[in-house]
Order: C-alpha cells, then structure tokens, then sequence
C-alpha cells in the first residue's frame, strides 16, 4: 500500500468519517500494511483533528467522536501488533481533579490533546489527594503537574497540592498549571500555581513552553 | 398571553402568607415589582435587582458544611435564615436546594456523590456521568418513558429499587380477564418488589419531613419581606438526554450515530418538560421557570448542531411556558457568544430571563438586550479568592455595560458555594447602591 493510501486514510480520519475509515482500516491490514504504520497514520489523525478543535472547527462532540472511532480502530488493530512499540515522548505530565471534586470532562480533554501532541501523560483521575500527586511526581519525574477543578472549592484543594509538592520539595523541578470551568488569574494566583489554561491548547501550550518545544 | 403573565405576577406580589409588619409587606412587593419590571422591560426598575444564585454558601456562612444543611433541617433552616436576613438580597432560591441527605442514602442513590457519601461532609454534591441509559433503549424511553424511568432508569440509579425492573406495564391492566388486570400485580406480591416498595415508602416520610421544613422557612422568610426567585423549573430536552440519562458522551455519539432517535427521544421530553415548568409556576404563584443550560453551551458542540439538536426542542419548551405566562429564565452555564445570534430572532419580547456566565456581556446586551432581561455574570472565582473592592468595581461595571433600560439584574454566573461573605454582601450592597446610567 503506497503513501497515497495513508494520506487518504489520514483525511478520511480526520473528517471522522467513521464507517469510511473503519472499511480502510480493514482494507490495509488485509493488504498486509503494517499495522505500526497505521498506527502513525492515526496519530497523524489526531493531530490534524486536535489543531481544528484549536481553531474552533471542531468542537468537544467532534473529539468525543474522535475517540469513539479511534477505539473502534484500535480494537481491530491490536491483535495484529506483535509487540508494542513506544512511540518517542516530548515529556511526561502529570494531570488529575483535585480533592473534592470529582468532574473529569474538561481533564479528559486536556489529557486526550496533551497525548495527542506527543506527551506521556500520567491521569491520576479525580478526587486526587495532594499526596498522591506528590508520590506520582517522585515515582516519575514528571516535571509538569496539572492540577483540574470546575467548583470553587477545589481552589483550596489545589493550593493545599501546591503546598504539598512545596513541602516535598519538589517545587523548583516542576512547573504547575491549573483548569477548569471556573479558574481565572486570581485563582492562579491565589493557588501559587505557574500558570492557568482556559482550555486544552492552552494547557498543549504551556507544556511545550516548559520543556522548550514550543 | 400577556395576561396569564400578569397574573402570575400578581399572584407573586400577593403571596398567601401574613407578613411581619407593613415594613416587610411594603419590601416585599418593592422587591417582586423591581424584579417584574427589569424581566417585562416596560419600565426601567427603581433600582437595579440583585439576586444572588446561592447554592451551599449558607452553610459556609453560618460555620456548617453542606452535610449539616442535607442531614439536620433545623440547621438548614438556620443557615438560610441567617443569610438572607444579614444580607437582605431582592430574592433568594428557596432552601430546597441541598436536598435531603436521608433520603438519598434510604434508596442508595448512585447518580451523585453526596457530602458524606462519596465526597466529603464540607464538599458539595456532584453528579457522576455514566450511561444510565444505554444505546440502544432509545426506543423504549419514547414509547413509554414513565415505565422506562420505572424499570429500567430508577433500578440503575437507586440501588434499593433494582427489583423495581419487574414491574408490568400499568397499562396493562385494561379489563378483568386473568391475563390483564391480575397479572399486572403479581410483582407487588413478590418479597424483593416489596422491599423496593418499603424502601419507597421510607424515602417518601423522608422526603415529606423535609418538605415540611422547606415550606415552613419559605413562608418565614416570604413574611420577612424576601420573595422565593424560582415558581418551577425544567431543562432543555438535549441536556435531559445529556446529563444524566445516555450522558455528556453518550449524546454526544448519538448526535453522529443515531441522530433520529435523538431527536424522537427530545421531542418526547418537550411536552413533559413544559408540564414540569409550568406546574410548578402555577402551584407556586410565581411565573419564573429556572431552566439551566448545560450542553448546548461554546465548545460543547458546533454553531450548526446547536440549530440542529438543541435549540429546536428548548424553543419550543421555551414558547409552551411563555404560552403558559410562565417566564423561563435561562440559566446558561458557561459561555453563549457563539450562540446569541442564533437565539435572537426567536425570543418574544419580556418573555424570557436570561443568565450568562462567561459569555461577553457587551455582546449579549447588545444582541438580545432589547429583548430580553438579561443577567449574571458576576464571577464565583471573584467572590472566592478577590477583594470586596473588586467585586463592588465587576458589579458597577456590569450596571454600566447592561443596566440600560432597566433589563439587567445582578447575578454571579454560576452557583456560589465556598465564598468570602464580604464578597457576597459587597455584590448585593453594589446592586443596590449603583444607579442606572
């Protein structure tokens, strides 16, 4: 299968043309395409759809669908790879809902783009404690923490985080960003964070800033 | 009907409870007529209206968690009691937000954490997304969604009333003959249907002692001069499927994957949710039907199925209430300035209410200003983490930027729970000492 088949494969894709992409994908491996480069062919996808989610082309249903179709895909795929082969990373971050509050559309989204731009992310999930976030740090060296939270109480839960990754002292090796629906400059300010995102390219953003990709 | 909107007003003015003093009477009326005249945009108010949507900041306020207000009614009824009273807002939401603690636990209800129970006592509640509804049960939600929600949504949301999904259509029950009427009983005679049934029975004394509080600080506070803000309240058919029956995702795919089905399924909420509003403005004396929008907000979805998939039903919710003299206030959660324009055309004049969150209150004064009351947008992180001075600067900026004319009232964008008090009160003294430009 030539590169004009990925290229069409790409945009099918990335217009989330499900049934259509789907087909193809059961084409090539019929063909015998590697699936490794399907593999690369998808993640091509994805970045095409994360930079029109970026330029308000698409929205949170089209990612939602997005990932619908990508697990359709990768169900047929993966009994095909023989082994898994990790792509190269830009660097990991680590990501979760603060204490308390147990809201994760936002956080899902942010951590679907930062994957999607090539970060190893680390989803703590929600209601994280400021200790977990802390041992998390340690055991991977992350030097990117993201810390989520729609209600205002989850302002103090990530202040009490940022107290703790302080008192571990860790705070000089990582940089801390904070989101959610309600978060604005006084909040970051509030929480000591580095940085706040209003939505997931900020939050690509501000990660390739701090390992100096951007 | 512009009459059957009159006269729910008037019923609103002249609620059926023997005030205080004439003092309380004569604020009362002052304070329903200022919120009447800035949602009608007849004429402009005597001053700018403030009501601030509070959802557990009373228990902050009066030093308990949200577990006290949910599992102690006396101290709900203190919490809410002192905050309306040291901070005299035009309105408050009733004290039936926080809900009964018990009552969920009695029917182990699974949709939502709870303080206590599952988030801790000094948080708020939160939902916990799931498909309640799975993909394929579209077709039995609309053709009966009562026995639907029987059997099928109330099992999974309610552990105790899982036996629940034995249950026979009632319809059923046509004539003597054994195979219809008889037979549609024969759950109740078995043992774990009649667990559910005493489980049910529990949540309903439950749920009746503590509406017994509700209603009691309600007529309380009406006494003291402070009108209830909400008669009723409903939502938009797409957030009805959305949040808590095939959830943020699930409606998200059925939009792409079986959009037909959507559209049945919110067609046959529309009628159910005018009913919803509208009963509730009418038991209640009070027009207002506060209707939070959640899924239909910027982001969530494109311009062109926010036409397609959300607004058509919500219109139509929206023009059966106005039909009814009801006015829908539009509580819309997080930003709109991608949808003002698509709204505009449709929206009678003085018939609707209007909240905003983050959306451009420069944009929506001016696109749907002249024919809506519009309101909100007074930041809970500011009156979080900010100064009484900033807050008091957001609100005279918002007075000057939407008071003209009179269809404004001062509202925070999304419900206040941990906030510092000195930022509420500076937020309510801002509204009321501001004057129109």
């Amino acid at each position: 299968m030539g590169e004009e088949n990925s290229k069409e494969f790409i945009q099918t894709l990335a217009d989330l043309k499900e049934q259509e992409a789907l087909q193809m994908v059961k084409k090539r491996l019929e063909a015998g395409d590697d699936p490794l480069k399907i593999l690369e062919d998808i993640r091509a996808a994805m970045e095409i759809v994360g930079n029109r989610f970026a330029n308000n082309e698409y929205f949170i249903s089209d990612l939602m669908y997005a990932g619908e179709i990508l697990k359709e895909i990768t169900e047929i795929i993966k009994p095909k790879l023989a082994e898994k082969k990790e792509a190269k990373r830009l660097g990991k971050v680590i990501i979760g809902t603060v204490a308390g509050d147990i809201h994760d559309i936002g956080k899902n989204i942010v951590v679907f783009m930062l994957e999607v731009n090539g970060f190893e992310v680390y989803d703590l999930g929600v209601d994280v404690s400021p200790e977990k976030f802390v041992e998390k740090t340690k055991e991977t060296g992350a030097n990117i923490v993201g810390l989520s939270g729609f209600l205002t109480l989850a302002f103090d839960s990530m202040k009490k985080t940022v107290e703790a990754i302080e008192k571990a002292g860790l705070r000089d090796k990582v940089k801390i960003m904070i989101g959610g629906g309600q978060v604005t400059e006084e909040v970051r300010e509030y929480v000591g964070a580095d940085a706040y995102g209003r939505n997931a390219m900020d939050a690509v953003a501000l990660a390739k800033k701090w390992i100096g990709a951007a | 009907m512009a009459e059957k909107q009159d006269e729910l007003f008037n019923r609103w003015l002249s609620p059926t409870v023997e005030f205080v003093d004439e003092k309380a009477e004569e604020a009362y009326k002052a304070r329903v007529t200022r919120i009447r005249d800035a949602i009608q945009l007849k004429k402009t108010p005597d001053r700018v209206p403030v009501f601030p949507l509070v959802g557990f900041f009373p228990a902050y306020y009066a030093g308990m968690t949200p577990y006290d207000m949910m599992y102690d009614y006396e101290k709900l009824k203190v919490a809410f009691r002192k905050y309306v009273l040291d901070m005299e807002p035009d309105a408050h939401g009733g004290a039936i937000g926080p809900g009964p603690g018990k009552f969920f636990a009695i029917l182990d209800y699974k949709l939502y954490a709870w303080p206590g129970h599952g988030v801790p006592p000094h948080c708020s509640y939160q939902c916990i997304e799931g498909e309640y509804m799975k993909a394929d049960e579209y077709d039995a939600l609309i053709q009966d969604p009562t026995y639907y929600f029987l059997t099928a949504f109330f099992p999974r949301i309610f552990g105790k009333l899982e036996p629940l999904k034995k249950l026979t259509p009632f319809t059923n029950a046509l004539e003597i003959y054994g195979a219809f009427t008889p037979l549609t009983f024969v759950p109740f005679g078995m043992p774990d249907v009649q667990a559910a049934f005493k489980a049910l029975i529990e949540a309903g004394n439950e749920t009746l002692k503590w509406i017994g509080h509700v209603v009691e600080w309600e007529r309380e506070i009406i006494a003291a001069g402070f009108p209830d803000f909400f008669g009723g309240g409903c939502k938009a058919p797409f957030d009805v499927i959305g949040d808590t029956l095939r959830g943020t995702r699930g409606v998200m795919l059925d939009m792409y994957k079986q959009p037909d089905k959507l559209h049945q399924a919110m067609e046959t909420f529309t009628l159910l949710m005018i009913k919803m509003g509208a009963s509730g403005a009418k038991a209640n004396g009070n027009p207002i039907v506060f209707i939070p929008l959640h899924k239909g907000a910027d982001g969530f979805i494109s311009n062109k199925q926010f036409e397609e998939f959300y607004w058509p039903t919500l219109k139509k919710v929206i023009m059966g209430l106005i039909d009814e003299g009801c006015v829908p206030f539009l509580y819309a959660e997080g930003s709109y300035n991608s949808r003002l324009e698509i709204i505009k055309n449709d929206l009678p004049k003085g018939k609707t209410l209007w909240g905003f969150d983050q959306t451009d209150m420069v944009k929506a004064k001016e696109v749907i200003g002249d024919v809506a009351c519009i309101c909100g947008n007074v930041p809970t992180a500011l009156l979080a983490v900010g100064t009484p001075k900033q807050v008091e600067d957001y609100v005279k900026k918002l007075i000057e930027t939407c008071g003209e004319g009179g269809g404004f009232i001062v509202m925070n964008g999304a419900v206040i729970d941990e906030a510092k008090p000195e930022n509420v009160k500076a937020m309510i003294e801002a509204a009321k000492n501001t004057e129109y430009n």
